[in-house]
């Protein structure tokens, strides 16, 4: 085995264009339980933590925040809660505090598990991956680049660079179901995003499905009757019923199977309890952010 | 391959370390450092846990050449030194034989790093800000009432 140690971007890139088979590994968190048990012997290991533009997060021109593929979750904790609200709380969520010390957005894209937490606040609110290789950059929607179980849209000569979130412009919530609060790999997670200038809601579903997925439908549904009743002008409360239908459809976009966490029947119900509390929560706080503005 | 690095203050040149090698393996077997435990390696447990560059994390989930350069500190690291007294502990350590906090031991190092770590960013931590700080570091022995109290215990004997 080799270990590749670039210290530079471009030095990673061609690194990895010479050895396509090497594993990329940052936080260490997936990728060593792998080689610790004797499940994966790779060639050769790509260390990403000399490459310092990939810990950096920055703002961009278009209201986005372009977070290096390397920031940890701690930091997004501490640095990033007021932009990124619905992402800080997931990272809240994952692991424990030496976890979350260590293991980076960037490595939960790489591993592209159904069950990642940061996917869900990422679907939800329309990120965008950036990746990279020596043949140049292209950047891929999250809900395009989860592709099966353990899958994702990167060709072996490709690096993630970072990701690309618009900051929220309205309330976000996360839930995750498990068995106790640390330590957990969700059984179901759900995530939400209200962006009320354009009268939209985002969805991320976690844990559910072959990949982590949007429910368009309810969605659509949800942000419609709003609209149809004035809501996002008045700030009023949700009609009765209204977060529970979503709710129902949140879990209709579902497709999970039984496995040693949970059963199928199981994650279509907790789905459908998280959705119907997550635009709870989420309208509440778009309701009292107008009162606190007043 | 080599890897080079400064534990506890002391600069270590490590030969032979195998590129899949964790951090944790060469601090027991290669630096003669048996404090930081293993147990699940996976990071499940926190009976690992050292500082890397400050951070505490699971060193059996730290592959060795990326603490290269770098700086660890494990609970060998934590007692004053100087002081000619080879059983001298620091007051976390004190403060955990005082209460009763260790049973079988084993994870004990890992409970003293983090909570370390926890009183520098906190001198006067909740309940709950203990139990979230300790989330990572499992105890199968005490039942953890005897750690919380070692822990209420060291952060008033530092403050």
């Amino acid at each position: 085995m080799d270990f590749l140690a670039p210290t530079t971007w471009a030095d990673a890139l061609a690194a990895k264009a010479e050895q396509p088979d090497a594993v990329p590994v940052a936080g260490g968190t997936d990728v060593m339980v792998e080689i610790n048990f004797d499940r994966r012997r790779p060639r050769a290991l790509l260390d990403l933590t000399r490459v310092p533009e990939l810990s950096e997060w920055g703002r961009t021109d278009d209201g986005r925040i372009r977070l290096g593929a390397g920031v940890t979750y701690s930091r997004i904790i501490a640095e990033l809660r007021d932009e990124l609200p619905g992402l800080a709380m997931a990272a809240r969520t994952v692991g424990s505090p030496q976890i979350r010390n260590r293991g980076t957005v960037g490595g939960n894209l790489g591993a592209a598990s159904p069950a990642g937490d940061s996917h869900p606040p990422l679907l939800a609110c329309d990120a965008v991956v950036e990746v990279a290789s020596v043949r140049g950059s292209r950047e891929v929607p999250a809900a395009e680049f989860y592709t099966g179980p353990k899958r994702n849209a990167l060709a072996p000569d490709e690096l993630i660079a970072a990701v690309l979130i618009p900051r929220a412009t309205g309330p976000q919530q996360f839930c995750k179901i498990g068995t106790r609060n640390a330590m957990v790999i969700a059984v179901a997670a759900f995530a939400i995003a209200l962006q009320p200038q354009r009268k939209a809601i985002g969805t991320g579903i976690g844990s559910a499905a072959p990949t982590p997925r949007t429910a368009p439908d309810a969605a659509v549904f949800l942000a419609g009757e709003i609209d149809a009743a004035g809501l996002w002008e008045s700030r009023g409360p949700l009609p009765e019923g209204l977060a529970v239908e979503f709710g129902r459809k949140v879990r209709d976009a579902a497709s999970p199977i039984d496995d040693v966490r949970g059963s199928a029947a199981y994650r279509l119900h907790s789905l459908s309890v998280m959705a119907r509390r997550a635009a709870t929560w989420a309208w509440d706080d778009f309701r009292s952010e107008d009162r606190r503005a007043a | 391959m080599r890897i080079q690095l400064t534990v506890n203050g002391t600069r270590h040149d490590v030969d032979d370390v195998w590129p899949g090698e964790s951090l944790l393996y060469a601090l027991r077997e290669r630096m003669g450092l048996p404090g930081a435990k293993n147990a699940c390696e996976q990071g499940e447990c926190g009976s690992c846990t050292v500082y890397l560059e400050g951070v505490p994390v699971c060193a059996c989930l730290v592959p060795a050449g990326q603490a290269h350069g770098r700086e660890v500190t494990t609970v060998e690291g934590l007692a004053p030194e100087g002081s000619g007294d080879e059983t001298a502990l620091h007051p976390v350590q004190q403060a955990f034989l005082e209460k009763g906090a260790v049973q079988c031991g084993f994870c004990t190092p890992g409970l003293i790093v983090s909570t370390h770590d926890l009183l520098q960013r906190n001198p006067d931590p909740s309940d709950p800000e203990i139990r979230e700080a300790l989330a990572g570091n499992l105890c199968r022995c005490t039942g953890y009432e005897k750690i919380m109290d070692a822990v209420r215990a060291a952060a008033e004997a530092l403050r």
